[in-house]
């Protein structure tokens, strides 16, 4: 017998936006397929590259290990959310200016991780950026300009007071 | 005006990418798309008795199920690209999926179409395969002996190439006060891109053109053997490489994958993706290095070296992959005497067929391993002669007078000032220095090493008549256009295939500079086969040393032909033309100018062009260069172990490297870092591990330890440039020099520290286990 499709229903980059799914889809897979937003990227299929990072309810989520009938009704940022080439968060700004990413794949959940450590801890030594990368891997730059870029981020947010995102802007 | 080459510009390609605008292989979706899935062998070695499909073809969604004798005689197999000769080279071809038996865990035995990203895996867990078990070939020295099973019945002792070169007098080596002779094993690592392999097939049966979006490193070397696998004319197939998430080596292989895609969507008349999953990754994707090195360094007790031997048992997996051949010979063996002046070398190896996935090459392809073996061996010597590293480097070190220089093994190095670098970061570190805080910290029974290697690799492929004769089956030229619009826009197109190298940012900054155009006025096209004539990929550290070039060299004729023009309207000789920063002048006639834009249009307009002169303004080339290029550098590591947990820290990296000349500073550290992590994670950390029966034992991230960022240090870095005379922007290349030079570094770092306990060698990955045992046993003796 076939399991009925569920309509799930999120807030994403502050649009509603819904779509009919089977109930075993994942949240990436939705925010992807079903509903577009291809920024957000999947690497490993268990949750150790993080590179499909997103920010659910203003927490940090791999999306590829959530379901996305669990995150029905919540507020989901993607990195299309965080900012658009006219008007770069700064932890965009960051990753650009330092040369935080090369071939860009694993980018988009690196910098939603990080936007969750700022918001944590808005003056992060090297040693606390490089801890909170734990849950991210990118097998590209070594992570040093990631660091440079999460600092560069840093300072432009506490220099312009830039509100975080989850929050009002 | 400021010099645009050699500027640390922020990257092109970079707005797109960070605001989630990329177009990755899995972000593209074609009206009508069906999915596919690959069944893969769980076994190492087995007979297929059957593939019973029934009930996956009832599931829900599915389209099509084919098997290996669905296939017969329609696709064929799927041939390696390096065919290296003079080696007796045994060739297994490999079949698109298996068609009676499986040769490793991973080898294709079904493909599964259906509507539905997870519809197409639920079907594929309803065929049921019947397998008879065979006993394999695991590990490359047990699989050349006598009573071994064959992983091809007519592949004697599974040999798939037996190769040498170099020749040592006996009495060189009998004679010799000192050899040093050491087994070393460089382990199978993989490449590990974080997006995985992918594959979007696209027919359209009006026109007979087949569209293959893959993740390819060189997408008109796909073009090339894929027309022969699918039997289709290559004007008919066009192969896009879209945005991709790395290679490392690992995306340079044609695979049976994306023959499968391929074939099913003419087949089916309908667009059909495939994406690996990491799993399948592990099993499925072509690993790097696996090999076992048995050297043999003679010399003098005054640290003249005189000789190096070395055999190389180079476990190539199930079948020879696109590359495969060529690592363990060429790139290796002929690189075997490093940065010194060794007068005799020799190299034998054996490729050796095993029952695992297919070995290829990975950021370095040879040039690693030949440094690791030379520069683990030096420091053996230096400790066997009671000499510093360092001296016993500089003593043998080839002199900045003598290049060019031909090798023991017959390679002339371009250029080089390999003092230089070494001199540099010796500074950096504050050597002396450093040796005072090692007896100290020693005093207080804390293990702190540092170690170097001082390497020189083997890049820019290259001279095509040599890839010819060293039974490359391609040409290793490279090809630009440089097309300008009417408005004085340019597009650039290049055949080389970037994956986060920066190559639109680097090329760009060669052209800005000499058309004196802002950056955003140039647009690079790569990866397309339609729309680049050919090419030949991003592999080998290549594309700034060669297509770099091609593009410089196009843009020159750009230039060379807009002058005519200008002449003409400035009613000037062609002679008197000057150029500068956008502006053609007249020399020493005064407001006599045309800008760019001007000329651009005038070339596209061609409504009075000099008598004879064809309309439009573009240019290509076609650049084979005369020979390859040497990089070469000096890096120091610096570690402490933790004998208590056998748990190695890394304190300092310091990495000088010399590339020739540097397009980007920015680029070229983001190049050194990321080659580094790898390099370090191949001495520390990283391993893929097969038991006896064959079966994979770390086929996730979670059981293959890819480098974290709280793994590693700030890593210094700093340039020399010497320039290369083998092109005209003297570059030579980056990307693999982190890889070559880094895992020596951290184990002759390692080595020092542990030079207490009298350790000679520990096999890699260092994990704290095997450190702590191997100081455990020291102690205990």
């Amino acid at each position: 017998m076939a399991i009925e499709n569920v309509n799930v229903k999120v807030k994403i980059n502050g649009k509603e936006r819904c779509a009919k799914v089977e109930p075993r889809t994942l949240l990436t897979h939705y925010i992807r397929d079903d509903l577009g937003l291809t920024g957000t990227h999947i690497g490993c299929d268990t949750s150790q590259c993080g590179a499909c990072s997103v920010m659910v309810d203003g927490e940090v989520v791999k999306s590829c290990t959530v379901l996305a009938v669990q995150a029905d009704g919540s507020e989901i940022t993607t990195v299309e959310g965080l900012g658009d080439v006219n008007n770069l968060h700064p932890i965009q700004q960051g990753f650009w200016e330092k040369h935080g990413l090369q071939c860009g794949y694993c980018t988009p959940g690196v910098m939603m991780a990080m936007v969750g450590l700022l918001k944590q801890n808005p003056d992060p030594s090297d040693e606390e950026i490089r801890e909170g990368l734990e849950g991210v891997i990118c097998r590209c730059t070594g992570y040093q300009f990631i660091v440079e870029a999460v600092k560069h981020a840093a300072q432009i947010m506490r220099e312009s007071e830039v509100q975080l995102v989850g929050e009002e802007r | 005006m400021k010099k645009v080459v050699g500027a640390r510009l922020k990257r092109k390609e970079d707005p797109k990418l960070i605001t989630g605008n990329g177009y990755f292989s899995d972000d593209i979706q074609l009206p009508g798309m069906l999915h596919a899935a690959i069944l893969r062998s769980p076994h190492a070695h087995a007979m297929i008795k059957s593939i019973n499909v029934e009930e996956a073809l009832k599931a829900p969604g599915v389209v099509a199920i084919y098997t290996g004798k669905d296939l017969e005689g329609k696709i064929g197999p799927v041939p390696s690209s390096w065919l290296v000769p003079g080696c007796n080279l045994k060739e297994a071809p490999q079949y698109p999926l298996a068609i009676d038996r499986v040769r490793y865990v991973g080898d294709g035995v079904a493909l599964v179409i259906a509507e539905g990203r997870y519809a197409v895996r639920d079907a594929m867990y309803l065929i049921d395969v019947e397998y008879e078990t065979l006993s394999p070939a695991v590990g490359q020295k047990q699989s050349m002996q006598i009573d071994a099973p064959l992983v091809h019945d007519d592949i004697e002792n599974n040999i798939a190439f037996h190769w040498k070169a170099g020749e040592i007098p006996e009495e060189v080596c009998e004679n010799a006060e000192v050899a040093i002779r050491q087994s070393f094993y460089i382990q199978r690592v993989a490449p590990s891109p974080i997006e995985t392999r992918a594959a979007i097939g696209q027919y359209n049966p009006g026109s007979g053109e087949l569209t293959l979006w893959c993740t390819s490193q060189n997408p008109h070397i796909h073009r090339m053997v894929l027309s022969g696998v699918l039997g289709i004319s290559e004007a008919k197939l066009r192969v896009i490489a879209p945005d991709m998430g790395g290679g490392f080596g690992g995306k340079i292989g044609v695979y049976p994958d994306e023959a499968l895609v391929g074939y099913a969507a003419r087949d089916l008349g309908r667009p059909v993706k495939w994406i690996e999953e990491r799993n399948e990754h592990f099993t499925a994707s072509n690993y790097g290095r696996d090999e076992v090195l048995d050297v043999e360094l003679f010399g003098k007790r005054d640290g003249t070296l005189g000789a190096i031997r070395v055999k190389n048992t180079h476990n190539v997996g199930a079948y020879l992959s696109t590359m495969g051949p060529g690592v363990s010979t060429i790139d290796f063996g002929l690189m075997v005497t490093g940065c010194y002046k060794i007068p005799y070398a020799s190299c034998e190896t054996f490729g050796v067929y095993t029952n695992t996935t297919p070995t290829d090459a990975y950021r370095g392809a040879g040039k690693p391993e030949a440094t690791y073996q030379i520069e683990r061996a030096i420091d053996l010597f230096a400790k066997e002669i009671g000499m510093d590293p360092i001296e016993l480097r500089r003593k043998n070190f080839v002199q900045k007078e003598e290049f060019p220089f031909t090798n023991a093994q017959g390679l002339l190095y371009d250029s080089g000032d390999y003092e230089k670098p070494l001199a540099k970061a010796l500074e950096m570190l504050d050597y002396n220095k450093f040796r005072e805080t090692q007896k100290e910290l020693r005093k207080q029974g804390k293990l702190i090493g540092i170690g170097f290697s001082t390497y020189v690799e083997l890049c820019g492929f290259g001279p095509s008549k040599v890839a010819g004769a060293i039974g490359f089956q391609g040409g290793v030229w490279e090809n630009a256009t440089v097309r300008v619009h009417p408005s004085g826009k340019v597009t650039v197109y290049s055949g080389t295939s970037p994956h986060g190298q920066g190559h639109a940012t680097t090329f760009g900054q060669v052209v800005a500079e000499k058309l004196g155009l802002p950056m955003d006025d140039i647009e690079l096209v790569f990866g397309d086969t339609k729309a680049i004539s050919m090419g030949w990929g991003t592999y080998g550290s290549r594309s700034v040393a060669v297509g770099g070039t091609a593009v410089s060299i196009a843009t020159d004729r750009v230039i060379e032909k807009a002058k005519k023009i200008a002449a003409h309207e400035l009613e000037a000789p062609v002679e008197d033309l000057v150029f500068e920063k956008g502006i053609f002048s007249v020399k020493g006639a005064q407001g006599f100018e045309r800008t760019f834009q001007e000329i651009a249009k005038s070339a596209n307009m061609a409504w009075n062009l000099p008598e004879g002169l064809e309309p439009s303004l573009e240019a290509q080339s076609f650049f084979d260069p005369e020979n390859f290029v040497y990089p070469f550098g000096a890096h120091i590591a610096v570690v402490e172990v933790d004998k208590e947990t056998g748990q190695i820290e890394v304190k300092r990296y310091v990495a000088v490297d010399d590339v020739g000349r540097v397009i980007n500073p920015l680029t070229a550290e983001g190049q050194v870092h990321g080659g580094i992590a790898q390099g370090i994670g191949q001495a520390l950390w990283e391993g893929a591990v097969y038991n006896e029966e064959g079966q994979l034992l770390t086929g996730t991230f979670m059981d293959y330890a890819l480098p974290k960022a709280r793994f590693f240090p700030e890593i210094e870095t700093a340039f020399t440039e010497t320039l290369s005379p083998v092109n005209p922007l003297g570059a030579k290349g980056i990307g693999e020099t982190g890889t070559t030079a880094s895992t020596p570094a951290i184990m002759n770092a390692v080595m020092d520290a542990l030079e207490p306990y009298g350790i000679k060698d520990i096999e890699m990955p260092l994990t704290p286990e095997k450190v702590w045992r191997a100081i455990s046993e020291s102690e205990g003796k």
